[in-house]
């Protein structure tokens, strides 16, 4: 076994203690980590409640400074291999919590990791959440959710539906994370990305000396600046 | 090591008594504020610069003068000068007509400001920001530095044969500090020119302000003007002292929670924690203050923020008294006990005359006669005749 193990990081936005959303997101984690067991791969689980973030959300939210539960959820998905993202659905959309809390995260944070989207609602009228919404945000992220979605409605919870799509999205996530599909995109094509500097996903990375923004700072001139190239 | 204290020049509600001071009053006090920080002792007094409602700091140079005029030792600046919204022509003519007027008593820092909408208002375009920044520093360090000037850029018109007046006085450019939080240009840029840099420091956790003082002090070693330790660096920081711990905390909390950048967020108590807000006895805004060189290294400048958030003036005359009597006197000592050998200190006029002439007398440039511009004839001072001033292409 690895010395180093696989990290699976779980993100729940239940707003209760048990939630329906945090055992939706525990039964795809269980799965995601027995098909690793399986291949061969120790998974290790961190998870995230937001919930137990709110108290630092609104000084997140309005200066972007981070407390230190916040900052301990940002290590985990800095170092996270594969995460799980799970959100009840409140007014057609997903939780307040759960979408403020990546609103705050730093735009380069996620960047090629895979992840299963997941969400719970009291009607199955909600079911297009995680697709319609939800991985949108992720798109923005430059994330890679699994092509299959997670919904349960209170009817879902027991049938046998809801298990076997669990079981497709945990092998999606697994071939995922063993491709090393993250640490490609983060060696070779990092640099093809925004990041601001010292951000924690970039922390490691060199600033790049021949931009045309480090030229003019040490004294160089722009050709022209980029909004009157079109005109001419 | 200098210590000062900088204003945003904010106009407030006073929370706790429900009190908006007008323009005119918050402008006579600020000037008050300033003479209190010579009286007490400290070094540096700076001024931000804002266009918009509620602050009142659209005229900084004209503050900064009023204020020199009125003291001996004080060494007045800014924070920030608008690098992006102020034309760099602007910039060199009122800061070297400061220099002269406050016999050398000033220099000023320069940043982009945190205000979005004002960059129409002075005709710049924000998506340009940090390029506009940069390009009109680069003009900026020329004309104080040469008699007769040509140059295009992209974001201004292009100058022909343009000599920046009144010269710097004694034909040394003021010094200049660059401000920012996070971008790595505008470090980079300080470094090339061997300039200082600024790092607010006051509303992020201290990595933020390590990342950025360490990124500099290698480049600047990297562009030859010393070894990193001599990187001339200068730390934001706020403090509200009282004489014990708890009357400082109860003073304060009823201002910082409505404060117009922190109110309705972070605790008091979390945001000292995570910060390098000092709220607290002198003690403890000393010890506080003296671990900011553990993790930035010895460095030149500590300006605090006192005047902010509404306190009423008479609250920041008495925490002037406190940080001037009290505080800055033992940092001084201790400061001067850690700090490593070969730290310099932050450039001062004389220093920089010393450096450029050494014994030697300053250079004094005295104009030739009006030839009614500046593009024809030989450069516009006597002592440097022959120099031909380069022609516009036609």
């Amino acid at each position: 076994m690895n010395a180093d193990p696989t990290r699976l990081v779980v993100v729940s936005a239940g707003a209760s203690n048990p939630s329906s959303t945090r055992m939706l997101a525990d039964r795809i984690a269980q799965r995601v980590t027995s098909r690793g067991r399986e291949g061969g791969h120790d998974i290790a689980v961190e998870v995230i409640e937001v919930r137990e973030l709110l108290p630092e959300l609104p000084q997140a939210l309005s200066s972007r400074f981070m407390g230190p539960a916040f900052t301990r959820a940002i290590e985990a998905l800095t170092r996270a291999d594969g995460i799980i993202a799970a959100t009840p659905v409140y007014k057609a959309a997903a939780s307040a919590a759960f979408t403020g809390f990546f609103q705050v995260l730093e735009d380069d944070l996620l960047i090629g990791k895979p992840m299963v989207l997941a969400a719970t609602a009291g009607t199955s009228r909600h079911s297009l959440v995680a697709d319609t919404e939800m991985r949108s945000l992720f798109a923005y992220m430059r994330a890679l959710p699994v092509p299959t979605s997670l919904f349960a409605a209170p009817e879902d919870m027991n049938s046998e539906g809801l298990g076997s799509r669990i079981d497709r999205a945990a092998r999606e996530l697994t071939a995922l994370m063993a491709a090393g599909f993250a640490d490609a995109v983060r060696g070779d094509t990092w640099h093809h990305y925004s990041h601001e500097f010292g951000s924690a996903a970039n922390a490691e990375a060199s600033v790049d000396f021949d931009s045309d923004l480090m030229k003019l700072a040490t004294g160089g001139t722009l050709s022209r600046p980029k909004s009157q190239e079109k005109a001419e | 090591m200098q210590f000062g204290i900088m204003s945003v020049s904010d106009i407030t509600r006073d929370p706790v008594n429900d009190y908006t001071p007008s323009e005119a009053e918050r402008i006579k006090n600020v000037a008050r504020i300033a003479l209190k920080a010579e009286e007490v002792g400290l070094d540096v007094f700076a001024i931000g610069e804002h266009h918009n409602p509620p602050f009142f700091s659209s005229s900084p140079t004209t503050l900064l003068a009023h204020i020199a005029a009125q003291t001996e030792h004080l060494t007045v600046t800014t924070s920030t000068t608008l690098i992006t919204t102020n034309d760099p022509v602007r910039i060199a003519e009122e800061y070297a007509m400061l220099q002269h007027l406050s016999g050398g008593r000033m220099d000023l820092m320069l940043g982009r400001g945190n205000t979005g909408p004002v960059y129409p208002w002075f005709g710049q375009d924000i998506r340009q920001g940090l390029p506009l920044a940069l390009e009109n520093y680069n003009l900026l360090h020329r004309l104080w530095r040469e008699d007769v000037v040509d140059w295009t850029g992209n974001y201004r018109g292009p100058l022909q044969g343009f000599t920046s007046t009144p010269r710097p006085l004694d034909d040394v450019p003021p010094f200049v500090w660059h401000g920012s939080i996070r971008t790595p240009e505008i470090a980079e840029q300080a470094a090339y020119y061997g300039n200082g840099f600024f790092a607010n420091h006051i509303f992020w956790p201290k990595e933020h302000t390590q990342r950025m003082v360490q990124f500099y002090r290698q480049r600047f070693e990297h562009y030859g003007h010393g070894n990193q330790a001599e990187a001339i660096v200068g730390l934001g920081g706020q403090t509200f002292i009282g004489k014990t711990s708890q009357e400082a905390r109860d003073k304060f909390r009823p201002y910082f929670n409505e404060a117009p950048v922190y109110g309705h967020g972070p605790s008091l108590d979390d945001f000292s924690s995570q910060t390098p807000l000092a709220v607290g006895s002198v003690q403890e805004v000393i010890d506080k203050t003296l671990e900011f060189r553990e993790y930035v290294g010895d460095y030149q400048r500590q300006l605090f923020l006192v005047d902010h958030a509404g306190l009423p003036v008479e609250m920041v005359l008495e925490q002037l008294e406190f940080l001037g009597n009290e505080v800055v006197p033992v940092l001084r000592k201790e400061t001067e006990s850690r700090r490593a050998p070969g730290v310099p200190n932050a450039p001062t006029h004389a220093s920089m005359v010393h450096a450029k002439y050494g014994d030697a007398e300053p250079r004094q440039p005295r104009p030739n006669a009006n030839r009614g511009d500046n593009v024809t004839g030989a450069s516009p001072y006597q002592d440097s005749e022959g120099t031909q001033a380069i022609y516009p292409s036609m």
